[in-house]
C-alpha cells in the first residue's frame, strides 16, 4: 500500500524518523556511556557526550580481575567463543547439506514419513531435553568441557535440515542428471553440483548457527564450569554479577565489546540476513 | 528393487545417518529418559528412584509452580499481542514506499541483533532506578520515577517493554509478507473510496495473516520459554518473585536444588501447555487466516 498524497508521505517519514531515533538511543547511550570517567555517568541532568573519551575504561574492563585471575579474561572468553563457532559451524554447514541432500534428492523407503517426524521434532522445547542431555553428557565425562557445545552441532538439526531441503529442491534435477551421465558418483553430484550452487542457503545456515553460538548464554550456563573456558555471553553475566551496580562505564564498555562483532558481521551480510529471516518466515 | 534403486537407498542412508544419530542420541533418547524421569526422584548423582506421580501431585501444590507460570502467562499475555501490532505497524510504515527503506530497516532490526547478555546489562544500565537515563528523563518532565526492576508492580512492564524492542525479526518478517500482496487489489480499494484503515483491516491483515500466525506461534514458544534477560536482569525473580519466570524456576529446580525429576515433570507441562497454544491458535487460524489461492 502506498502512501500517496504528500501529506500522508511526511507523516509516515515523521513516525518513522521519531521511532528510529527512539529505537537507536539505548545503542547511543550504551557507547556514549562506555567511553565516560565514572563521575559523568551519575550526572543530572546527563551529559550526552563524555568531556573527555576514555578509552581506557575499555581496557579496564577486557582485565578485570587480571591480577586474580593470572590471564586476561576476555581474551580468553574470546578465543573461547571464536573456537566453539568455528566447531559448531563447520559442523552444522557440513551435517545438515548431506543430510537435507539425503531427504531432497534420493529416494528411499520411509524419506518422508522421516521428514515429518524431522519437522514435528521441532515442537520439543529446550528444558524437555535439558536433564537427559546433562545426566548423559555427564556420563561421558563431558561436563567442564566444550563438547556438549558443540559435537551435537555435527549430527544436524530439524530447522537447518528442512531449510537446505526447500533450497536443495528448487534446483534442476536435470543439473544432477547431467553429472551422472559425465560419470558423476553420488557424493560428486553433491559436492560438485548442488554445494555450489546452494551458497546463498549454506550461508543462511552458517550465519544463524554462528549468532546462536555466539548468542548461547544457556548451553555455556548449563556445561561450563571453570571460568577460564567461559565464552562472552557467560563471561559478561559472570562480569556484570561480580562488578555490576555501580561501574556502568565498564559495564557498557564490556557490553560493547561483545555487540561490535555482531552488528559488524550484520553490515557486511545484510542481504543473506534479511533475506534469509524473510524465507524462513513466509515460505516456511 | 532393481540395483540403481537399490544404490540409491544406499546413497540416501549414508547421507541422513549423522541425523540418525543425532537425533536417536540428542532427541529421542532425551524424551524417553525425560518422560521417566518425571516419574522419578533424581539428583543426577544417584539412580533416579520411581515416585510416581509424586511430582505432578507435588506441583500442584507448590506456590513458586504457579507463581512463575502465572508471571510467564502475564508476560506472554502482553508482550505477543504488542509487538505483534507493533512489528505489523512499523511494516505497513515501511511498505508504503518511503524513502529510505532500507536505512530504517536496519535500525529497527539492529537490536534484534544484541547478544541477550549485553542487552539485559544495557537496559539494566537504562532502567536504574538512581542514574538511570530512563528515570532522569521521566522525573525532568514531572513524571514520577518507579524503581523498575526492583519495584515488584514495574519489573514485569519494565520486561514487557524491553521487549518491544527486540520487535525487528518479526517485523522484517511481516515486511516480505507485505511485499507479496497484490497491488491491485489495493488500487481496486481506491476506486471503492476505501480510506486507509478499510484497506489495512480488510486487505492488508487478512493478506498478510498467514505471516501473524507464524509470528504469533513463533512468540509463545519463545515467551513461555523466556529466561535469559530476567536470570541477568531479576536473579531469583526479585523483588518478590515479581519477575520469576517458568523456565527459571525449571532451571533452579535442575541445577541449583538438583531436583532433576521434578524439573522434568515441569518440562513437561511446559511442552503441553506449548502444544495446546499452538493447536489453539491453528484452529483460531482455520478460521481467519486467509490463504491465498494458488493461481
Amino acid at each position: 500500500m502506498k502512501a500517496e498524497s504528500r501529506l500522508a508521505r511526511l507523516v509516515v517519514q515523521s513516525i518513522l524518523l521519531g521511532l528510529s531515533l527512539l529505537f537507536l538511543f539505548p545503542l547511543f547511550w550504551m557507547l556514549s556511556t562506555s567511553v565516560k570517567p565514572i563521575e559523568e555517568t551519575m550526572l543530572f541532568p546527563p551529559r550526552w557526550i563524555p568531556s573527555a573519551w576514555h578509552f581506557d575504561n575499555y581496557w579496564q574492563a577486557i582485565t578485570y580481575g587480571r591480577d586474580v585471575l593470572g590471564y586476561i579474561p576476555f581474551f580468553e572468553y574470546g578465543k573461547n567463543t571464536l573456537l566453539l563457532c568455528i566447531l559448531g559451524v563447520t559442523g552444522a554447514v557440513v551435517s545438515n547439506a548431506m543430510i537435507a541432500y539425503g531427504f531432497a534428492r534420493l529416494r528411499w523407503p520411509g524419506r518422508d514419513f522421516l521428514f515429518g517426524v524431522t519437522l514435528a521434532t521441532m515442537m520439543i522445547p529446550f528444558p524437555v531435553l535439558m536433564v537427559p542431555l546433562f545426566s548423559l553428557f555427564k556420563q561421558l565425562g563431558w561436563i567442564g568441557t566444550f563438547r556438549p557445545l558443540w559435537v551435537t552441532a555435527w549430527f544436524g538439526s530439524a530447522f537447518n535440515i528442512f531449510l537446505l531441503r526447500q533450497f536443495f529442491l528448487t534446483i534442476p534435477r536435470e543439473l544432477s542428471d547431467a553429472a551422472v551421465v559425465d560419470g558423476c558418483s553420488e557424493f560428486g553430484v553433491f559436492r560438485h553440483v548442488i554445494l555450489p550452487l546452494s551458497k546463498p542457503a549454506l550461508a543462511v545456515v552458517a550465519l544463524f548457527h554462528f549468532l546462536g553460538t555466539w548468542n548461547d548464554f544457556m548451553g555455556p550456563l548449563i556445561y561450563l564450569t571453570d571460568q577460564r573456558m567461559f565464552t562472552l555471553a557467560l563471561g559478561l553475566q559472570s562480569y556484570q554479577s561480580q562488578a555490576g551496580g555501580t561501574e556502568w562505564h565498564l559495564m557498557m564498555a564490556a557490553a560493547t565489546i561483545v555487540v561490535l562483532p555482531i552488528v559488524v558481521l550484520f553490515f557486511f551480510t545484510q542481504r543473506t540476513f534479511i533475506q534469509g529471516i524473510a524465507t524462513t518466515g513466509v515460505k516456511g | 528393487m532393481t540395483r540403481s534403486e537399490r544404490r540409491e537407498m544406499r546413497a540416501g542412508i549414508i547421507f541422513i545417518s549423522p541425523w540418525l544419530i543425532g537425533m536417536g542420541v540428542f532427541l529421542a533418547y532425551p524424551v524417553l529418559a525425560s518422560v521417566y524421569y518425571s516419574f522419578c526422584e533424581y539428583s543426577v548423582l544417584d539412580k533416579a528412584r520411581p515416585v510416581g506421580l509424586a511430582n505432578y501431585a507435588d506441583l500442584l501444590g507448590d506456590r513458586l509452580f504457579w507463581k512463575s507460570l502465572f508471571n510467564t502467562v502475564y508476560f506472554a499475555a502482553l508482550s505477543i499481542p504488542l509487538g505483534l501490532v507493533l512489528a505489523l505497524g512499523l511494516a505497513i510504515l515501511l511498505n508504503t514506499g518511503v524513502r529510505g527503506l532500507t536505512v530504517y530497516r536496519t535500525i529497527f532490526f539492529l537490536p534484534a541483533l544484541i547478544p541477550t547478555v549485553a542487552l539485559g546489562i544495557l537496559w539494566l544500565w537504562i532502567f536504574n532506578g538512581e542514574n538511570g537515563i530512563l528515570n532522569m528523563f521521566l522525573t525532568s518532565i514531572g513524571i514520577g520515577a518507579p524503581g523498575w526492576l526492583t519495584d515488584p508492580v514495574w519489573s514485569k512492564p519494565a520486561l514487557i517493554l524491553l521487549s518491544m524492542w527486540g520487535i525487528g525479526h518479526a517485523m522484517v518478517i511481516f515486511l516480505a509478507g507485505l511485499q507479496d500482496v497484490p497491488v491491485h487489489l489495493y488500487e481496486a480499494a481506491d476506486l471503492d473510496g476505501a480510506n486507509w484503515w478499510h484497506k489495512v483491516r480488510h486487505i492488508t491483515v487478512p493478506m498478510v495473516s498467514p505471516v501473524i500466525l507464524f509470528n504469533l506461534i513463533m512468540g509463545i514458544i519463545g515467551a513461555l520459554q523466556y529466561f535469559t534477560l530476567p536470570y541477568i536482569m531479576t536473579p531469583n525473580g526479585q523483588p518478590a518473585h515479581s519477575a520469576y519466570f517458568y523456565a527459571m524456576y525449571l532451571y533452579d529446580n535442575a541445577f541449583l536444588y538438583l531436583r532433576m525429576g521434578y524439573a522434568s515433570a515441569m518440562a513437561w507441562i511446559l511442552f503441553l501447555l506449548i502444544l495446546a497454544l499452538t493447536l489453539l491458535s491453528l484452529r483460531l487460524a482455520a478460521r481467519h487466516v486467509h490463504y491465498e489461492a494458488a493461481p
